[in-house]
């Protein structure tokens, strides 16, 4: 018998070190590192070397950087780092459409080892050929686990995977000569705001399908959408709601039939490893971000990788160089004829590549259903308990399941108590958890959104659904108590009159010294 | 023999038989299937994903991993004079540590409440850059270089109203290609040519391209190729001159000792953070930046985040968070300025623990020892007959072109040579410039030690001589 628990929140405090600017640590003549001071020979050879500048081009004040000694850096860093929770810290599951699992430690060791991260992406072919493989041998899980056929890791993040789409979207119908006749790309509401954002980039007109009393976009507006002058779909599915859109084939072909490639944004695809695919719903195109699905950390914010795949028809579209086996060797090739050129540098982010790969291999192809089932698991489970909390709604698709997440709201609350979504996320800091809003514009009333993925034990999720029912429960009984939190976090409510005000707003130090007055 | 039980993957919790049919005991569903009932048959992959084996224990696939990177040779183990955009700069033992750390390496997106330690470490290095830069605005990290330089042409596109920008053919290839892509089709791309003696800009070819249409002049310094560009602020005048603005990519690691490109009027700047405490990692250790003046037009274009420093409700507290949010597509959709997303905050992070270390003092000792032994070896290299170094008569910073042409050899057979040696020689250049044939480049930094250097010199001595 597993014996039950009650679930409840815990009595946390955030570290709070009161911790200064790194530049009030500034002591003259203290040092954090010393530079390899050169050999007497080469001076003697070369003298001073700086002489060589140009008068024009000398620095002729040091930069302002403070003086610090190296225990007292190390030190401000690691109070930083205490002033912030990350997926190892707490239970992360309010940043819904992030996709924050367990990234498994052993992935940084290989990508810290000098194997991995001394190797200068330009060595001779024959040093490099582990790294190739690993690339390589990625490229080939992803086209089973998508069904598309060629994969590039050079874009930085789902937001940069969704440029390259638009981009070779583009270049194909550029190459039929109808790039300035197919001026307009097709998403929905609740895809994410950068499959409407990085489209436009590209010169695109966007237009946006809003939702049905179901959450989906209607077949019927689509149809409607379409005309002459469509490049292209680019849609997420399951949306950011966890609908699964069952007619996702009568979209693609819809698109299709009109002359528009269809891209499939699974920046997010947790939920559906190994249970559907972009070949199956007809997709030319898809991503997979590396940092969530595929397990690599999301470092605050990347270095990431969206993986990017396409079918055989579009493969010499890609950026190049593509990692490439001949039988005997893995090499670059960069000859790509309708390649959109690039957009990274070199390769991409090769330690989310290799991070990626020692994830699916610890799974395999059972281990990656089985991942998804759990995450799917959860969040239903999830879904079922949020359900029943005070104040809380699961919009749309009554009744049904959901796929990996819910955008839930507090609508009720809010009318009920005046508590809004942004005072439950403040609140939430002060049991030490975090809970995301969701994208703008707020088509779900005081949204909130919620993934659980297959990473937390039930406990945990438990744990965590007692924060949100206590918070409810403060709500109705004393809303002042959760409109003031937080409480127990690093800081306290923040004034954010000053950061849309351009005489007020300080994005460095010298500008806050500046236009505070304030004397060093 | 009772059969043994499949263990749940340590990575997966509730796939414990138990918990799993307590939770879907909980739903009220008979088995995980049922939960998918929204997907149609027809789309339901059928079968089983064809993937390796796999090798659920931690040793096993720490043999399997560990083996396969076994197959590369690092820069550790060898000897590398490669740089071109991607640089051997010592990582210093704390900016590892403070990478690694569990805390910033495994956050994402949290409040500026339970993520303060980020909000505030990456105002940190928007400042500490700042000061590099000699600017008051810097942005969150975005992807690398190619992308700063691409985004910083974009915004010049949208303050100025103009779209044609002019850039100097001495740029980085690789991040040529990503800038021609992120115009396309909106901003259109004229090259300016360099004097083929000193690798300088041609300002006469410079005059006759730039016209009313014209939004700004890219062009990078030390260039691509190395060499200093001292034309900075004739340069400049000329894009100011004709409406456009001034944009330059610079190293930062030379700004120690080199002039930030502020002084000369530039009025975007970016580059690159991988050299900055960030290992090269086959290229995966790069991290863009974009600085202006605090001017309210140019804020208004970033499409990063911006981290402003404010105040709380706690008198003295620091409290920090978004600065003009609803710029950005994430308030916006298309509306806003491009787009963000997921870029490179790690990379900042890290560049602020490097800085911190080295302090003003470090990064002009920094900059003068780079410069001292890219001489020596430049010196060294030209006294061996049939190979000139550098090819440009310009003064250089850390990396420099040297041409094998009088010694009839080109890059591909002397890096072969090298390379039996375990030495990695420079990028060959002839692909991407036909003019620089058996021309190479080479990079020089303070990992270098003038044995190094020396046994480079040695060696290209025995290939031509």
């Amino acid at each position: 018998m597993i014996k039950e628990k009650e679930p409840k929140v815990r009595n946390f405090h955030q570290a709070k070190w009161d911790e200064p600017v790194i530049f009030e640590l500034d002591t003259e003549g203290e040092r954090g590192i010393l530079i390899p001071e050169v050999e007497k020979e080469i001076e003697e050879s070369v003298g001073d070397g700086v002489s060589e500048l140009p008068e024009s081009m000398r620095r002729d004040k040091p930069p302002a950087l403070p003086e610090i000694g190296q225990m007292r850096v190390l030190k401000h860093y690691l109070r930083l780092s205490q002033h912030c929770l990350g997926a190892d810290l707490n239970v992360d599951l309010g940043q819904g459409t992030c996709t924050m699992k367990y990234s498994p430690k052993i992935n940084e060791e290989f990508v810290r080892s000098p194997e991995s991260a001394a190797l200068h992406p330009l060595q001779d072919e024959s040093t490099v050929q582990g790294a190739l493989e690993i690339i390589y041998k990625l490229d080939t899980f992803l086209r089973e686990i998508s069904g598309l056929d060629r994969f590039s890791f050079q874009p930085g993040g789902g937001s940069h995977a969704i440029l390259a789409m638009a981009s070779i979207i583009h270049a194909y119908h550029d190459l039929r000569g109808e790039a300035d006749q197919r001026d307009e790309v097709i998403t929905t509401i609740f895809s994410h705001p950068s499959d409407a954002a990085a489209a436009a980039v590209k010169g695109y007109k966007i237009i946006t399908l809003y939702q049905n009393e179901d959450g989906l976009p209607e077949v019927e507006a689509l149809k409607k959408a379409v005309s002459e002058r469509t490049a292209g779909l680019l849609i997420t599915n399951p949306e950011d709601t966890g609908i699964f859109n069952p007619r996702i084939e009568e979209f693609t072909k819809i698109v299709h039939e009109a002359g528009g490639l269809c891209g499939y944004d699974q920046a997010n695809a947790n939920g559906i490893l190994s249970i559907t695919r972009a070949r199956e719903a007809d997709f030319d195109l898809c991503f997979f971000n590396l940092h969530k699905t595929f397990s690599s950390p999301h470092g605050c914010g990347g270095p990431a990788t969206g993986a990017l795949g396409v079918t055989e028809e579009l493969k010499d579209f890609l950026p190049v160089p593509v990692v490439d086996y001949d039988g005997k060797k893995y090499f670059l090739d960069y000859d790509l004829p309708h390649t959109i050129g690039k957009v990274r540098s070199f390769y991409g982010v090769f330690p989310a590549v290799l991070r990626a790969y020692a994830w699916i291999m610890s799974l395999g192809a059972e281990g990656l259903k089985e991942a998804a089932h759990i995450a799917v698991l959860n969040n239903n489970y999830i879904l079922k308990k949020v359900k029943e909390i005070r104040g809380a709604s699961a919009p749309y698709a009554r009744g049904r399941h959901r796929i990996e997440q819910v955008r839930y709201s507090w609508e009720n609350l809010t009318k009920e108590t005046g508590v809004t979504t942004e005072d439950v996320t403040f609140r939430m800091a002060d049991f030490g958890f975090h809970l995301w809003s969701s994208h703008h514009p707020f088509i779900v009333p005081q949204p909130f959104t919620i993934e659980p993925t297959e990473s937390y034990s039930k406990e945990e999720i438990d744990e965590y659904l007692a924060g949100l029912r206590k918070i409810a429960e403060e709500a109705y009984e004393d809303p002042e108590k959760v409109k003031n939190a937080p409480y127990n976090s690093v800081v306290h409510k923040i004034d954010h009159s000053t950061l849309d005000d351009p005489e007020k707003w300080a994005i460095t130090w010298r500008a806050y010294l500046k236009k505070n007055k304030i004397q060093t | 023999m009772r059969k043994r039980e499949k263990p749940a993957h340590p990575y997966i919790p509730n796939s414990a038989p138990k918990i799993k049919a307590k939770m879907l005991e909980e739903i009220g569903a008979k088995n995980v299937e049922e939960l998918y009932g929204d997907i149609p048959a027809s789309l339901r992959f059928k079968g089983k994903l064809d993937l390796p084996e796999a090798i659920p224990s931690e040793y096993a696939l720490k043999r399997h991993v560990v083996g396969i990177l076994a197959k590369n040779r690092s820069c550790q183990e060898s000897i590398s004079f490669l740089g071109a955009g991607c640089w051997p700069h010592y990582v210093p033992a704390v900016c590892d540590e403070i990478s690694q750390r569990s805390e910033f390496l495994t956050a994402y997106a949290g409040e500026p409440y339970e993520d303060h330690g980020r909000f505030q470490a990456l105002f940190e290095y928007e400042s500490l850059m700042g000061e590099l830069l000699d600017l008051d605005v810097v942005n969150v990290p975005t992807y690398d270089w190619s992308q700063a330089a691409s985004t910083s042409i974009r915004m010049a596109g949208r303050i100025t109203g103009r779209k044609e920008i002019l850039i100097s053919d001495t740029v980085s290839p690789d991040r040529l290609l990503a800038i021609r892509n992120y115009c396309r089709p909106v901003v259109s791309i004229q090259m300016v040519r360099h004097d083929p003696g000193t690798g300088l800009m041609d300002l006469d070819d410079l005059r006759s391209k730039i016209s009313s249409t014209t939004c700004g002049i890219y062009f990078e310094n030390p260039s691509f190729l190395g060499f200093i560009e001292h034309q900075g602020k004739v340069i400049s005048d000329i894009a100011h001159e004709n409406g456009a603005l001034s944009i330059v990519g610079v190293d930062p690691i030379s700004l120690g000792v080199m002039a930030p490109p502020s002084h000369y009027r530039a009025d975007i700047v970016c580059g690159d953070i991988q050299g900055l405490g960030n290992h090269m990692s086959f290229g995966g250790g790069h991290g863009g930046f974009i600085a202006t003046r605090d001017e309210e037009k140019f804020v208004m274009e970033y499409p990063s985040r911006l981290f402003g420093i404010t105040k709380t409700s706690v008198e003295g507290e620091y409290g920090f968070g978004d600065v003009a949010y609803d710029r950005t597509s994430f308030g916006v959709r298309e509306e806003g300025k491009e787009f963000v997303g997921t870029h490179a905050a790690l990379c900042g992070i890290t560049a602020g623990v490097y800085l911190s270390l080295m302090g003003p003092k470090g990064l002009q000792e920094l900059g003068q020892t780079i410069m001292q032994r890219s001489q020596y070896a430049m010196k060294k290299l030209a006294e061996i007959k049939g190979i000139r170094a550098p090819l440009f008569t310009s003064p250089h910073f850390k990396e420099f072109v040297v041409s094998f042409r009088e010694a009839g050899k080109t890059v591909e057979e002397i890096n072969r040579f090298l390379l039996e040696r375990n030495i990695f020689g420079g990028v060959d250049l002839s692909p991407d410039f036909p003019e620089l044939e058996s021309c190479a480049l080479y990079c020089v930094t303070e990992v270098h030690t003038k044995e190094d250097i020396d046994r480079l010199v040695r060696a290209l001595k025995e290939c031509v001589e």
